[in-house]
């Protein structure tokens, strides 16, 4: 413990000495943060600064080995080092698919040479990752996918379409899964491929979506030509890898969601404006219930978070997080953004233009938006099948 | 403090549940429902305090163990798992915790060891009629007669107030009905001239009784705590038992969660296991995850308790708000799922969710906890 608060004291220290003024305070989530990559643009030239500091030090991906440019940090060690970039208002150098999803994949199924080609490039923000895996005809039965590879000498021919490839308009690199072997039973025949978005016959075109953000792309594959040394794990055994990869996601998306706070101002001030006070509090009881409920199932949320990490830490066997985690994390965001929208009530109906502040068209962009979070990355129902299945052992 | 059990934390677990296995089958409520007024087993409650359960939270000086309520709370989630009855929350919850953190070291030395040795009943009589979860909501009045005190007034559903070796009553001895200020605690022997004890029956089976205060002299040496500040000692205390209870809820809707999966995986219509339908397995992993939830809030509010930390209140609503819905929610699915079977009284569904709706209405329901998180909150 001593040597942890040595660490801490450090850590504090190199933080504010090495973090640019220009960037504290600055917004941390999955919309406004660092992807990096090399389509990156930083209309704040420090960002870049932060990102280069951060990952020299490996900080970007403090958890990862030293071998491949991590920070080698226990899991102590990195949650000090959170709460000190916390306590500093320091914004997350980096995030995106490639630390949340490929990357923890890569060190679970990769090979030796794969992680040494892959990793550097994303712990230093140089590569930005997408991923392929639904299909116009695959959403909720991914393992249906129809993207055909086949083996040509040494590399694959790729033929198809995906569909919510997340910012593919922007990604260096995809991980997909294609459909090698088109006589096995639909979970027996795919493959794990990763593909340099700059191959000949990759095109990507942006969807919009209902609150008019274009974040998801559909993705054209025509005879994309793809090494095989790229193949993760085994031939025909990639249905595997992405399960693992979906519990990542599921994780990132929970914890992305989930533990947000609102922007500004807080729920309570936007209550007592918009509704009124009662003595000091929130006129509406029907809202003040509805505000207590979700501060309160969003405490016990992260309070479940946390014993599910201090269990990994103890050691115990690891228990259904992921699936509970993703159901109820996007089901918080999606109560907090309705709620909000309750309280801003007519101010909440602003699409652009005078008459509503930014704070406001901000709400209900966001409010349109997190009505996806049920259904990305396997929708709610989905999840309770998992739940019901692999943890409860209900019956098909 | 990590949310997770230490290995002592779980070899108390286990040996809880064990002895609760072989000791405590959920068919012996309805014997004692049925059977005698006193709403437990003191045979059962003397081997549990044998195992040193009734001591737990009693100072060693006092003959108890000195550990926290988060090791008490894995011995109530394995008693409440089969809905055993005995007075945990009257006399170790309450009555224990109120003497131990505002007992005079006399009446420490009078009650406590008892208490640990499972000797001693205790019961708080803190309710009245219409006074709902509110601490301060208090008629019984208390005048003064020279040195003495005379009680007026009548508190109801008090657990174990039948059983009971002394009962503790607040009363106003100033003030309005519902203020804070001008509530005492006075120790009363049930035998006390003017006191009547008169059994309720409740929905649950537990021993509750009405007592009447026609007029009973008290003594001032029989003051718990000071005079006119009752209410911040009540509020303390029932905090801390609120956290015993919810240990006990996410006992009680763990089991009868499990007994509905099993339900699920063996009962057969149209020639399939029920548990194969979507409808219900959504529904089961829902339960699942508001369980989950649970458990992490009473570990939480079990810590804070422990180590005193300042967001006590916070947490111990969130645990029972939390526990009150999932405990009704569980044992509603229960009856739901397990059919006509679950209606019936020879089926255990029946008791748990008789229970669930007891402990959601003691010591504030969820709603009353939103609204005090709320107002705690700042809102």
């Amino acid at each position: 413990m001593a040597d942890l608060e040595t660490f801490r004291t450090e850590t504090h220290q190199w933080l504010d000495a090495n973090a640019p003024a220009s960037i504290r305070g600055v917004g941390n989530t999955l919309l406004d943060g660092n992807w990096g990559g090399r389509k990156a643009r930083y209309p704040n030239p420090d960002m870049k600064v932060w990102l280069d500091v951060m990952a020299a030090r490996g900080w970007t991906a403090p958890e990862w080995p030293t071998q491949y440019g991590g920070g080698g940090l226990s899991k102590d060690e990195a949650k000090v080092l959170q709460q000190e970039m916390n306590a500093l208002r320091l914004p997350a150098p980096l995030i995106g698919f490639g630390l949340t999803m490929i990357g923890p994949t890569l060190l679970q199924y990769g090979t030796e040479e794969q992680k040494h080609e892959h990793l550097p490039g994303i712990i230093k923000g140089e590569i930005r990752w997408c991923q392929g895996y639904s299909e116009p005809g695959s959403g909720s039965d991914l393992a249906s996918l129809k993207t055909r590879a086949i083996l040509e000498g040494d590399h694959y021919v790729i033929n198809g379409q995906k569909v919510w490839t997340s910012f593919a308009n922007l990604a260096d690199w995809m991980f997909m899964l294609v459909r090698t072997d088109p006589e096995a039973k639909k979970q027996e025949g795919i493959t794990f491929l990763l593909v340099d978005m700059q191959s000949p016959g990759v095109e990507t075109r942006p969807i919009k979506l209902i609150s008019g953000a274009s974040p998801f792309c559909e993705t054209f594959l025509t005879d994309v030509h793809a090494p095989a040394r790229n193949v993760i794990f085994e031939v025909n055994k990639g249905w595997t890898v992405a399960k693992s990869l979906l519990n990542h996601e599921r994780n990132m998306i929970a914890s992305a969601f989930g533990t947000t706070a609102g922007k500004g101002r807080t729920m309570r001030d936007w209550a007592k404006e918009h509704l009124g006070l009662a003595g000091d509090r929130v006129a509406d009881s029907a809202i003040r219930d509805r505000m207590a409920q979700y501060e309160m199932d969003s405490r016990a949320f992260r309070l479940t978070t946390e014993r599910a990490r201090d269990a990994a830490k103890a050691g115990r066997p690891p228990g259904p997080e992921s699936s509970m985690f993703k159901i109820y994390g996007t089901e918080l965001n999606q109560r907090r953004l309705e709620l909000l929208v309750s309280i801003a009530g007519p101010h909440a109906l602003g699409w652009e233009g005078p008459g509503f502040e930014d704070v406001e068209l901000t709400l209900t962009r966001d409010w349109l938006r997190s009505r996806g979070n049920t259904i990305e990355g396997g929708t709610s129902e989905i999840q309770l099948n998992i739940i019901a299945k692999r943890v409860l052992g209900l019956p098909d | 403090m990590a949310l997770v059990l230490t290995e002592d934390q779980e070899l108390l677990a286990q040996t809880a549940r064990d002895f609760v296995r072989t000791n405590s089958p959920v068919s012996r409520l309805r014997a004692l429902r049925d059977g005698q007024e006193m709403g437990f087993s003191p045979d059962i409650w003397q081997e549990m305090a044998q195992l040193g359960w009734a001591g737990i939270l009693i100072p060693e000086e006092y003959g108890g163990a000195g550990m926290g309520l988060a090791d008490l709370a894995v011995v109530l989630e394995a008693t409440g798992r089969n809905l055993a009855p005995e007075p945990f929350l009257s006399t170790v919850l309450l009555g224990g915790q109120l003497f131990t953190h505002a007992g005079s070291p006399e009446q420490k030395q009078a009650w406590l060891p008892g208490i640990a040795t499972g000797e001693k009943i205790l019961a708080l009589a803190y309710q009245e009629a219409r006074s709902r979860y509110d601490l301060n909501r208090v008629s019984t009045r208390a005048t003064a007669e020279g040195d003495a005190w005379r009680l007026l007034g009548e508190k109801m559903q008090v657990l174990d107030g039948q059983n009971a070796d002394a009962l503790i009553v607040s009363a106003r001895t100033s003030g309005e009905d519902n203020d804070q200020d001008g509530i005492t605690l006075f120790l009363i022997a049930p035998d006390t001239p003017g006191v009547a004890l008169i059994p309720q029956t409740r929905v649950d089976g537990r021993a509750a009784a009405l007592v009447n205060l026609d007029g009973v002299k008290i003594d001032a040496e029989s003051i718990v705590g000071t005079v006119g500040h009752g209410f911040q000692t009540l509020l303390h205390i029932v905090d801390l038992a609120t956290v015993g209870l919810c240990a006990e809820m996410l006992g009680g809707m763990s089991q009868i969660f499990e007994d509905t999966l099993d339900y699920l995986k063996t009962r057969e219509q149209f020639g399939v296991v029920i548990g194969s339908f979507q409808a219900l397995k959504h529904r089961a992993a829902n339960v699942f995850m508001e369980i989950e939830l649970c458990r992490s809030a009473v570990m939480a509010a079990a810590n804070a308790a422990d180590a005193g930390e300042s967001d006590l209140a916070l947490l111990v609503s969130l645990a029972k708000a939390r526990c009150s819905d999932a405990f009704v929610l569980a044992t509603n699915e229960g009856v739901q799922m397990h059919g006509g079977i679950g209606m019936t009284d020879e089926h255990d569904a029946g008791l748990y969710m008789k229970r669930a709706r007891a402990a959601e209405m003691t010591f504030g329901d969820a709603a009353w906890h939103r609204d005090r998180w709320a107002r705690l909150r700042g809102y």
